[in-house]
């Protein structure tokens, strides 16, 4: 199968500066620090991680949003850092970004109609009968009614905005769609419509997605493969029921114990693993293995080299030299 | 006898769009040392009601239209605002979701954290600053005696929320309340803080109410539990009751929701619809419009929470007449 997208030691790095007059940098952020993973078409890869790890910059890197610092983003065997900003623009409408807030994601003065038909028109232009059919037909992929096109955005409730925003991204009917924290913002019984829908519309139109959330369950259950990601780094890579069940790399296995099971009596003989302090700062990250301040099995060697995400199993990636021992 | 019995409380918000009845004749009781969660979502209601208690809703536009809370036999919903500033912050503490927005920032921790004592006690602030470093140690601060004296954008999230921890708790008040205090962290702190609040707990013997959207959380952290819609308590039990013999549908629907408890592929239960607009009359079961079990009684009787099984009550009126018993929307999610 042909590899659809491609990233190879993909690097951001925020240049950090002093000085008001003579200003020199006095180090760098490394958001994305080497960041090499491919998917296939239609394959649904779910991205997790804490707050600050580099989840965002990753998806704002692949979008070109921000241009990488080193390495390069394939879109089926086709490069971008050549490629002139201008070129980048166009080769956009092909990167889809759905995003984590509805309320603050839509613009509150354009209208249903005027939202989704710009977005159909990077793709191709059509008459305004045409378009009202086509904004139509997109609502009700959505799940809305196309009658309420001409209403504002808050006019909707949270889900129905979050509907809205997903029929956006999808209306220039993109290649890879990047959804970042979709469904953080909503409510449980919500939660649940918008992760259908996203499910359903990914197997119809055979999308490519990436899936950022920091709720592993949610991961779990949308997602193909899962990536875990700590300070700028992918830790584990693997089929995703696998990566939560039997987490290779100690971090995964933090993460997973950390999520509270909605079940009494599970919970009660749960043995968790509670690390201890913040995720450290990106911009001083600890030598050598990058979790081994928090990681209960660290060893010597921990400190002194960073490990190399290599394959430890059957299409199961991780990064920690322990993996066979703990 | 209970510590806090609420009774029947009503809190509504006059606004320009109308009479928004937020709390609609809420009543529980928690009883000293104990556990209890109040879980919702957005808009049910579980924090008014705790605002509501400690005095903390702003009137107007907000109005509590009945009501008692009685705490140690006074009533906190009818006495003076200097006679509930000797509950606030003493007897009667509170965290709330944020941790970056509920401090001060111009203030350094140690002034902050020293304040309920200077209010409440009769110390020095020698000695109240002492007793705020070992109150930091408490909460799993090193180097408190330095640390005490920053700022608090020199805290990361979790330390913050450590700091509302030890201020909540340096009074040893009978009640904490915390409002979703572990919503704005991230899942390694979230755990971290959920122990040291635990810990607490045990130390200082001190009961909790908590509010939460989190069913995973109420389920390794709460002893008793009441789930809340559009303004009232729909169901109420011990927590291995409410998640496992669930006996409200709404209850029943949310738990086949959530992502953890499916297979791969299988696609989630939903809920139909949104919660209602609660500035509109509600004639029946609030739930009734989205609910799969409803029928005409359900429009339109008046609903009130009954306890069929002892410890264990519902609003539902289709389970209380005993016509519906199994609350199971597909037989594929028995299984865990």
């Amino acid at each position: 199968m042909m590899v659809f997208l491609d990233l190879r030691d993909l690097k951001t790095h925020f240049p950090i500066y002093r000085g008001l007059f003579a200003r020199r940098q006095i180090g760098s952020v490394k958001a994305v620090d080497g960041v090499s993973i491919s998917l296939q078409k239609g394959e649904i890869l779910g991205l997790v991680g804490e707050s600050g790890c580099g989840k965002s910059t990753l998806a704002r890197t692949i979008m070109q949003l921000i241009r990488s610092t080193d390495g390069e983003v394939f879109l089926q065997g086709k490069g971008f850092s050549e490629l002139s900003s201008r070129a980048v623009r166009d080769a956009r409408v092909d990167f889809q970004m759905i995003f984590q807030d509805p309320y603050a994601s839509l613009n509150p003065r354009m209208t249903v109609f005027d939202t989704l038909s710009e977005a159909i028109r990077t793709r191709q232009k059509y008459r305004r009968k045409e378009m009202v059919a086509k904004v139509g037909a997109l609502m009700e992929m959505v799940g809305l009614p196309a009658n309420q096109m001409l209403r504002y955005p808050h006019e909707f409730s949270g889900g129905q905005r979050q509907r809205i925003a997903i029929a956006r991204a999808l209306a220039p009917q993109p290649k890879l769609v990047i959804a970042d924290e979709p469904v953080s913002a909503l409510d449980v019984s919500i939660q649940s419509q918008i992760l259908n829908l996203v499910l359903k519309l990914c197997r119809e139109m055979e999308l490519t997605m990436i899936f950022i959330s920091h709720d592993i369950s949610v991961v779990k259950y949308i997602s193909d493969r899962i990536a875990v990601m700590y300070l700028g780094k992918l830790v584990e890579i693997g089929p995703a029921t696998e990566v939560v069940e039997r987490p290779l790399h100690p971090y995964t296995r933090a993460l997973v114990s950390a999520v509270p099971i909605p079940n009494p009596q599970l919970e009660r003989q749960r043995q968790r693993i509670i690390l201890q302090g913040d995720p450290p700062s990106p911009l001083n990250p600890p030598a050598g293995c990058s979790f081994h301040p928090r990681c209960p099995f660290a060893i010597e060697a921990c400190r002194l080299n960073a490990p190399e995400l290599a394959e430890k199993e059957m299409r199961r990636l991780a990064a920690c030299i322990r993996v066979g021992e703990i | 006898m209970p510590l806090l019995e609420v009774e029947n409380l009503r809190t509504s918000f006059y606004t320009r769009a109308g009479v928004v009845r937020a709390v609609d004749g809420v009543s529980f009781s928690v009883d000293a040392g104990e556990t209890l969660g109040i879980v919702g979502e957005s808009g049910s209601g579980k924090s008014v009601t705790c605002y509501s208690i400690l005095g903390l809703i702003p009137q107007p536009p907000g109005r509590i239209d009945s009501g008692t809370a009685r705490f140690d036999g006074v009533d906190l919903l009818d006495c003076k605002d200097n006679q509930l500033r000797r509950f606030r912050g003493k007897r009667i503490s509170m965290i709330f979701q944020d941790p970056m927005t509920s401090l001060n920032p111009y203030l350094r921790v140690s002034d902050q954290l020293i304040e309920p004592l200077l209010v409440h006690e009769r110390v020095s602030r020698r000695q109240a600053l002492k007793r705020a470093i070992a109150s930091l140690e408490e909460v799993g601060i090193q180097d408190a005696g330095r640390r005490v004296h920053l700022y608090p954008h020199q805290f990361s999230g979790g330390m913050r929320q450590r700091v509302m921890i030890a201020m909540a708790l340096i009074n040893r008040p009978e009640i904490l309340i915390a409002d979703e205090p572990t919503t704005a962290l991230d899942v390694t702190v979230q755990a971290q803080i959920l122990e040291l609040i635990r810990r607490r707990q045990q130390d200082l013997g001190t009961a909790i109410i908590f509010i939460t959207h989190d069913l995973g959380v109420v389920a390794s952290f709460c002893r008793r539990v009441n789930v809340m819609y559009a303004g009232r308590v729909v169901e109420s039990g011990f927590t291995e009751d409410i998640f496992g013999s669930p006996l409200h549908p709404y209850n029943a629907a949310l738990q086949q929701s959530i992502p953890a408890l499916h297979r791969k592929g299988e696609s989630l239960f939903t809920i139909p619809g949104a919660p209602p607009d609660l500035s509109r009359d509600i004639s029946g079961c609030s739930f009734a419009p989205r609910c799969p079990f409803a029928a005409d009684l359900c429009r339109n009787s008046p609903t009130s929470l009954e306890e069929p099984i002892a410890g264990h009550s519902t609003a539902c009126l289709r389970v209380l007449r005993g016509e519906v018993s199994d609350l199971r929307l597909k037989p594929a999610l028995a299984a865990v």
